[in-house]
């Protein structure tokens, strides 16, 4: 205690660079990146919320990407029903209704979708909860109201109090800070004695109940917390895109937030952030030069998972008891 | 005198094989009731079905008059029931302390509570190192459970055991594997524990039963072929048959 580890400096610095770098490329006139640095902070903010039941909790979640498409069409669809009308209830530009959609309706998905994988464990809890995504996937696909398969354009963003969305500065800056505040409210729900019981039914479930742990209800709780700050990331998402559609919660998305969890490496605080760093620099890198940009992740998750314990953050582990 | 546990007609198959064979038995509050039989004979089978980690087929289980059967295994813990692991059941990837902590904040209630640090609810941490006192593993307190010996997590099973404060207390072979004076020790420590908590022992260890158990239920192939005081086992027919071998 009291000394700074290895990863506390990584991840010091981590934090820093996205809270400096972004701003500093849009008064160097290089608008782009700030673009890339918001995609990257706002998957961040859904890896770390799924590092929550997949780090800690033991839980594989293959459908996450459904909370994040629930969170931009709780931005789409009011926004759009206030541009064309219909549906009065929830039409409307107010950001603080988009929020709360979108935080309400994800938790709601993830306690009626979680009461129910969760009576599953390993590879069918993986299938089960992709079905799940895939289903949010299918519906949203089939809602010709919405444009089905095409998407939907928000022409106005989320209204919200002293910020202004359009100002990608601004927005940059309310991502970044929910990253920040992701990353803490993270650490102090595993650090707590519902994280130990969370973390012990991971390492040990028939230990755990043997102690008096109902650890499904304690599951499902963190499931839904997860699925909560994940539709946040939806939010965030749609904001920043302004155009929304189904490919947003298709399964392969799913696969990248846990591919960004894995690489990072899953039970650390920063290993989600530092493996969407990773995912976005790779991408844009590789898909100027090539349309098999996946080939370079492939191979990397391999390295990794064969040679470094741990993920990426695995590297700077010190000898730490 | 009622009995604390009750078990009547407890029956489980699995497939084709009879796990647990119409079995009766009490459990009297304060004893030290010894389980023995030859390998197969049922005896984890039938702490699983106690413990509520496995379900039986037929037949009721009563704790202090009141009907478990159907009871959850983690309710069953807040009854007031604990087990030990035959094969060491702990979180490996936690501290020694982390562990007996856990069992502590089972038993403290507080476990829905999100904010502050688990480290820093005192009362549990402290409770939990005097746990780990009474075992002989307070310097161990802050190493990585998989870092310990086997006998070690035999130690944490007992400090688990003791820590959920259970009345009952279902010992799956709490020295299999232990070194003689290893086992010795912990004779010794259970024999201390006597009238205090009530203990349903399973052992392999013969020198250990005889030494702590009140009572005596043998179990062959499910079944109980007998069961009275230590002495009267020791002298019995069919058990030495059956099991402690002729001389």
């Amino acid at each position: 205690m009291g000394k700074i580890t290895k990863i506390g400096w990584v991840t010091a610095i981590g934090m820093v660079a996205l809270a400096v770098l972004p701003p500093f490329f849009l008064m160097t006139g290089q608008a782009f990146y700030l673009d890339l640095a918001t995609r990257l902070v706002i998957l961040a903010i859904a890896a770390v919320s799924l590092n929550l039941i997949l780090g800690f909790g033991g839980m594989v979640s293959f459908g996450h990407a459904a909370f994040i498409g629930l969170g931009a069409y709780a931005v789409g669809i009011p926004a759009h029903h206030a541009t064309w009308g219909g549906f009065d209830l929830i039409a409307s530009y107010n950001g603080l209704l988009h929020l709360a959609l979108a935080i309400g309706i994800s938790a709601l998905f993830a306690l009626i979708t979680g009461a129910i994988s969760l009576r599953t464990k390993g590879v069918y809890f993986i299938m089960i909860t992709m079905a799940f995504g895939q289903m949010a996937f299918f519906l949203f696909q089939s809602l010709d109201v919405y444009n089905g398969d095409d998407g939907l354009t928000i022409d106005v963003r989320s209204e919200l109090p002293w910020i202004n969305l359009d100002e990608p500065l601004q927005l940059y800056g309310l991502a970044y800070v929910s990253l920040v505040v992701a990353m803490l409210l993270t650490r102090m729900i595993v650090n707590s004695r519902f994280g130990m019981v969370l973390q012990g039914a991971k390492g040990n479930d028939e230990r755990m109940v043997t102690l008096g742990f109902n650890t499904y209800f304690y599951r499902l709780t963190a499931y839904v917390i997860s699925g909560a700050m994940c539709g946040y990331s939806g939010f965030l998402l749609g904001n920043f895109t302004t155009f929304i559609s189904p490919d947003m919660m298709h399964w392969t998305r799913s696969g990248e937030l846990m591919f960004m969890v894995i690489l990072g490496g899953a039970s650390t605080m920063f290993g989600p952030v530092l493996g969407s760093s990773v995912f976005i620099l790779v991408e844009e890198l590789f898909s100027h030069f090539t349309v098999f940009w996946h080939l370079p992740f492939g191979l990397m998750l391999i390295g990794v998972v064969l040679f470094i314990r741990g993920g990426l953050m695995g590297l700077f582990k010190g000898k730490r008891g | 005198m009622t009995p604390m546990l009750q078990v009547a007609n407890l029956r489980k198959s699995f497939g084709g094989v009879v796990a647990t064979d119409d079995v009766n038995l009490d459990v009297i509050k304060g004893e030290i009731h010894g389980i023995i039989g030859p390998n197969g004979a049922g005896k984890t089978t039938l702490i699983s079905q106690l413990s509520g980690a496995l379900k039986p087929d037929a037949g009721a289980i009563t704790l202090a008059g009141k009907d478990i059967t159907h009871t959850p295994a983690y309710k069953r813990a807040r009854l007031g029931i604990t087990r030990s692991f035959q094969i060491t059941s702990l979180v490996m990837e936690m501290t020694v302390l982390d562990n007996i902590a856990l069992a502590v904040q089972a038993q403290d209630g507080t476990s829905f509570r999100f904010v502050k640090p688990a480290h820093k609810i005192s009362h549990i941490r402290e409770k939990a190192t005097e746990y780990l006192r009474q075992v002989g593993l307070r310097r161990r307190a802050n190493d990585l459970t998989s870092s310990l010996s086997h006998g070690e997590h035999r130690q944490m099973e007992i400090a688990l055991a003791l820590a959920s404060e259970a009345e009952l207390m279902l010992l799956d072979e709490p020295m299999a594997g232990l070194g003689p004076e290893e086992s010795k020790n912990l004779t010794e420590f259970l024999l201390k524990l006597k009238g205090s908590r009530t203990i349903l022992l399973i052992e392999h260890d013969m020198d250990a039963v005889f030494a702590l158990a009140d009572r005596i239920s043998v179990l062959v192939y499910g079944r109980v072929i007998a069961t009275g005081p230590a002495d009267e086992i020791r002298n019995n027919r069919d058990v030495r048959n059956a099991y402690l071998g002729e001389e």
